[in-house]
């Protein structure tokens, strides 16, 4: 939307859908995705090369205007986290960072303490860190206090497409946190992702749904119409529920009643 | 001969700098980034560095990723 652009990092997005690389059946539908759903920033990650294979530059099938955000996917450790991203930043892909620490193999479930540990040296040394998160406030808030830009929390595990299962927990640092929000994994359709803007969540970031959907450069354009909808229905106000009926049409007959008549 | 450990793996490399061990293994240098001894060393400076017995090198790539 025009004049409700998205600062972090001093950077500014006009488009509060973010994006990820993964899961592409073909990368070179990556730049039509971009297009189609005006995305601004897309996660990377960073692997050893198959010294046997073929070597691979998923850079090569994004547009220089689109802003880089390499992950630290694979780190187990703060440390590890802390040396992938200096590689990331070294390797030319810009100050961004995704914090991903991640010892659970079976619910992928990030480990806040190491991700708060790796958050802490990356903010000192300039980098603008969004750490992908458990939805915790008490952690959000110290996350924040060591200099995050932002933070992601989870709706549902990575790849799950279950949709906002934390929504609860995420309500309390929309409220709660003076950087931006970012709804990051689980999302997997644009209903969640509108949902999660209504709620108040400054951006969404969505990978798999859109990565696996049978026409991906389409889904994208889906999700970007979703998280539109779902922001200016936030910024509109949303009228309030209620649990009897309240009529839309007076309730005063119409004409006179058909027995006074005849 | 010089034993040097490639991403975690030691062997033995006829190579005398990163370049020399990029081109040997076919690699393509636009998509690599290379930390030897655990810095990151850029392109340009691949035909300077000269490894030596015993080096650590990790050869890595950007892939797709959320």
């Amino acid at each position: 939307m025009e004049n409700d652009p998205l600062t972090i990092g001093g950077h500014e997005f006009t488009s509060r859908l973010f994006t990820g690389t993964g899961k592409f059946a073909d990368d070179r539908r990556i730049a039509d995705m971009l297009a189609a759903s005006g995305s601004q920033l897309i996660t990377v990650a960073l692997r050893r090369i198959d010294l046997g294979g073929k070597s691979h530059n998923i850079l090569d099938f994004i547009p220089k205007t689109v802003t880089l955000l390499p992950n630290t996917s694979g780190a187990r450790t703060a440390a590890e986290a802390v040396r992938i991203a200096r590689i990331a930043r070294e390797a030319g892909c810009g100050p961004f960072i995704k914090i991903e620490v991640i010892t659970d193999t079976k619910y992928l479930m990030p480990d806040n303490y190491e991700t708060l540990a790796a958050t802490e040296t990356l903010a000192r040394e300039g980098f603008v860190v969004l750490p992908y998160v458990l939805p915790d406030l008490p952690l959000a808030k110290r996350l924040e206090d060591a200099g995050a830009a932002a933070v992601m929390p989870l709706g549902a595990p990575i790849g799950s497409n279950r949709g906002l299962e934390t929504a609860p927990l995420i309500a309390l640092l929309i409220e709660n946190c003076r950087v931006p929000v970012v709804v990051d994994a689980g999302i997997g359709r644009p209903s969640h992702a509108a949902a999660a803007m209504e709620m108040g969540a400054d951006a969404v970031l969505v990978n798999t749904a859109i990565a696996t959907a049978e026409d991906p450069v389409a889904m994208g354009r889906a999700f970007s119409l979703a998280v539109e909808a779902g922001r200016m229905a936030y910024l509109a106000k949303m009228a309030e529920e209620s649990r009897t009926a309240r009529a839309s049409s007076p309730l005063t007959g119409f004409l006179d009643r058909i027995e006074d008549i005849v | 001969m010089i034993r040097v450990t490639i991403n975690g793996k030691t062997e033995s490399v006829g190579a005398g700098t990163i370049e020399q061990l990029v081109h040997d293994k076919g690699l393509r240098p636009e998509a690599l980034v290379v930390e030897h001894n655990f810095t990151i060393v850029k392109q340009p400076q691949w035909s300077r560095i000269r490894l030596s017995e015993g080096d650590t090198l990790e050869l890595l790539s950007f892939v797709g990723g959320g």
